[in-house]
C-alpha cells in the first residue's frame, strides 16, 4: 500500500481514517509468523515417528503386525510402480467426481434460487441422497450402473456434491438486501443480477463447500473402491489396500494409506489456495486486519 | 422561516395521499401528499419510526403505497404507463459490493445500463474525481475509510446524472467531522448539477444546513407535520454553521419537531 501514501489528498476526504492492513515480513515467501504453525506439527511428526521406529525395533514387532516407518517408505518406494498407478486411478476418479459436483451442484443451486417451487420439490431429495451412507447404495449402483468407473464416480459424486449444493444456495440467497433494492432500481435483468450480485456474493460459500467436498470426493471414491472391492476391475489405492491385506504386505498397506491421507491433505491445500486467490482482494477470511 | 406556498404547475414529482401499511399490520404512513419541485433540496425531518425511510423508498419504486399515488409528471413512462423516473439512490450503509474496487462499483449502473465498458469506465473515473476520490479508483471497500466508502456510494448514484438523488440518512454513521464534510461537498455537488436532492434525517441541524425546504413528519402513524421554507441563501458553508440565522432556524425547526413529536 506504500504506493498509495503519496497520493492522499490531505483535503478531509478522510483518507486518513482508512483501515491499517498487517504487511509481515517473508521468510522463503511465507509470513514469518506462519513458520511456527509449519514447524511445530513438523516437529512433532518426527518425533512420533522416532518413537514408532524406536518401540517397533526395541520390541521386535515383525513387520506382518506393525511395520515401522523406514520400512514403509522403502516400500513406498519400491512399489512405487505399483502403488503409484493406483494413486492416479483414484484421483482421476476423485477429481471427476468433484467436477461433477461442482457441475450438478452451482448448476442446481441457481435453479433453485431462481425457482422457490422447484428448491421446495427438489431439496428434500438432495437431503436423502446425502443422508443414505454411500457404503449401503454403493453395491446397488454397481450393479445397475455396470461400467465399474461410472459406479465409482457416481458413489464420490454422491458423497461430495451436497455440500456445494447447500453453501451454494445459502451464497446466491446471502447478497445484501439493500444491493438486490439497488438492483431493482437499476431495473437489472434476472441475469444481470445473477452474474454481478448473487454470484459474487455466493462465491465464498462456495469456496467454503468446495473445500469440504475436495476431502469428501476422495473419502468416497475410496469407499466405493472398498466396496467394489477385490471383485472389480479397478486397481484404485483402496483395491491395493484390500489386496495387501490378503496377502498379509502389510508395509504396503501402510504404503497405500499414507498415499491417501497425503492425497487428502494436498487436495485441502489445492482447495484453500483457490480460495485464498479469489478471495484475497474483498473477503473478510483473506484479510489480516491490525487492530 | 415561513410556511412553503405554491408549486410549480407540473412538479418533478407529485405524492397523493400516501398510506403504507405492512403485512403485519404497522402503519407506517397515512395520508402523505408532498410534490417535490425541480432542482430543490428538501429534507425530510423526523424521529425514527416516523415512515422517512419508507416515504423515500416508496418515491424510489422499492415499495408500492398501500393507497395513493406517486406520480412522474415529467419522467418518460413506458408503455404500460408506468413512470421511469431518473433517479439515484443513497442508502444509510454505503451498500457497496466487496468484490469490486471503487471505480467497478460506482459504474455499476452504467453496468446495468449496458454501457460500454470504457465509456462506463471513463464517466466513473469522472465521477469519483467529483466527489474527491481520484486515485482511489482501483482500492476495494475494505481499503477505504466509512466516509471514503460513502463518496463511492454517492459516486454510484450520480453516475447516471440523474434528475432526483434520493438519500435515507446517509451520514448517520459518521463521525461529525466527516459528516461536515461530506455535508459540505454534497452541496457543492447539489449547486453545480442542481438535482433534486430528497435527504432523509434525524438531525435538525443537518437539515437546516442542507435543505431549502424541511418537511416534518411525525410517527404512529407517520404523517406529515409541516412543511418549512429555509430561505437562507448558497452557498452554505462553515460560517453559516455558526451564524446567528442558522441557530434561529435551527430553533424553529427544533419546535417544530417537538410540537410535531407530540402531537
Amino acid at each position: 500500500m506504500s504506493e498509495m501514501v503519496h497520493s492522499v489528498p490531505h483535503d478531509g476526504t478522510d483518507a486518513e481514517a482508512r483501515p491499517v492492513f498487517a504487511e509481515e515480513r517473508r521468510m522463503l515467501g511465507i509470513r514469518a509468523s506462519a513458520w511456527p504453525g509449519i514447524i511445530a506439527p513438523v516437529v512433532i511428526g518426527i518425533l512420533m515417528l522416532s518413537a514408532w521406529e524406536a518401540i517397533v525395533r526395541i520390541k521386535g514387532i515383525p513387520p506382518y503386525i506393525l511395520p515401522g516407518p523406514i520400512l514403509i517408505g522403502e516400500t513406498l518406494w519400491s512399489d512405487w510402480g505399483t502403488l503409484s498407478g493406483s494413486l492416479l486411478i483414484t484421483l482421476r476418479i476423485t477429481f471427476a467426481a468433484l467436477t461433477a459436483a461442482v457441475v450438478v451442484g452451482v448448476s442446481l443451486a441457481i435453479i433453485f434460487t431462481q425457482s422457490k417451487w422447484l428448491e421446495k420439490s427438489l431439496f428434500p431429495y438432495a437431503v436423502i441422497l446425502q443422508v443414505t451412507p454411500v457404503v449401503s447404495i454403493a453395491p446397488l449402483i454397481i450393479i445397475w450402473v455396470g461400467d465399474i468407473n461410472l459406479s465409482l464416480l457416481i458413489c464420490a459424486w454422491i458423497v461430495a456434491f451436497f455440500p456445494i449444493l447447500s453453501n451454494t444456495i445459502l451464497g446466491l440467497n446471502s447478497a445484501d438486501h439493500n444491493l438486490i433494492n439497488l438492483f431493482q432500481l437499476y431495473r437489472a435483468s434476472r441475469w444481470q443480477t445473477l452474474r454481478y450480485l448473487r454470484l459474487p456474493a455466493a462465491l465464498p460459500y462456495f469456496l467454503g463447500g468446495l473445500k469440504i467436498s475436495g476431502g469428501l470426493a476422495l473419502i468416497g471414491a475410496v469407499v466405493a473402491e472398498f466396496v467394489a472391492g477385490t471383485g472389480g476391475s479397478a486397481s484404485g489405492l483402496a483395491y491395493r489396500i484390500l489386496e495387501s491385506g490378503y496377502r498379509l504386505q502389510i508395509p504396503r498397506m501402510f504404503a497405500a494409506l499414507i498415499m491417501i491421507s497425503l492425497s487428502g491433505i494436498a487436495i485441502f491445500f489445492l482447495t484453500s489456495w483457490i480460495a485464498h486467490l479469489a478471495l484475497r482482494h474483498w473477503h473478510e477470511s483473506a484479510v489480516r486486519r491490525e487492530n | 422561516m415561513t410556511t412553503a406556498v405554491g408549486a410549480a404547475a407540473r412538479p418533478l414529482v407529485s405524492i397523493r395521499s400516501v398510506s403504507k401499511q405492512f403485512a403485519n399490520g404497522t402503519l407506517a404512513i397515512r395520508g402523505v401528499n408532498l410534490e417535490l419541485r425541480d432542482g430543490e433540496f428538501v429534507s425530510l425531518l423526523g424521529p425514527s419510526g416516523c415512515g422517512k425511510s419508507t416515504l423515500l423508498r416508496i418515491i424510489a419504486g422499492l415499495g408500492a403505497p398501500s393507497a395513493g399515488t406517486v406520480d412522474w409528471p415529467t419522467s418518460v413512462h413506458d408503455a404500460g404507463g408506468e413512470a421511469h423516473p431518473d433517479l439515484g439512490f443513497v442508502f444509510q450503509d454505503p451498500t457497496l459490493m466487496p468484490w469490486a474496487n471503487a471505480l467497478k462499483n460506482a459504474m455499476l449502473p452504467l453496468t446495468l445500463a449496458g454501457l460500454g465498458k470504457g465509456e462506463a469506465e471513463a464517466r466513473s473515473a469522472e465521477m469519483l474525481a467529483l466527489v474527491g476520490l481520484k486515485g482511489f479508483e482501483t482500492s476495494y471497500p475494505r481499503e477505504l475509510s466509512g466516509g471514503m466508502k460513502m463518496r463511492v456510494s454517492i459516486a454510484r448514484a450520480l453516475v447516471t446524472h440523474p434528475k432526483i438523488l434520493l438519500m435515507d440518512e446517509p451520514f448517520a454513521a459518521l463521525d461529525e467531522i466527516t459528516r461536515h464534510k461530506l455535508n459540505d461537498d454534497l452541496l457543492g455537488l447539489w449547486w453545480q448539477n442542481r438535482f433534486t436532492a430528497v435527504f432523509v434525517t434525524h438531525s435538525v441541524f443537518e437539515s437546516v444546513y442542507l435543505a431549502q425546504r424541511i418537511v416534518v413528519m411525525a410517527a404512529r402513524p407517520g404523517r406529515v407535520m409541516a412543511d418549512l421554507a429555509n430561505e437562507a441563501p448558497y452557498p452554505r458553508d462553515a460560517l453559516f454553521r455558526t451564524s446567528a440565522e442558522y441557530a434561529h432556524l435551527c430553533r424553529v425547526a427544533s419546535g417544530t419537531l417537538r410540537e410535531a413529536i407530540a402531537a
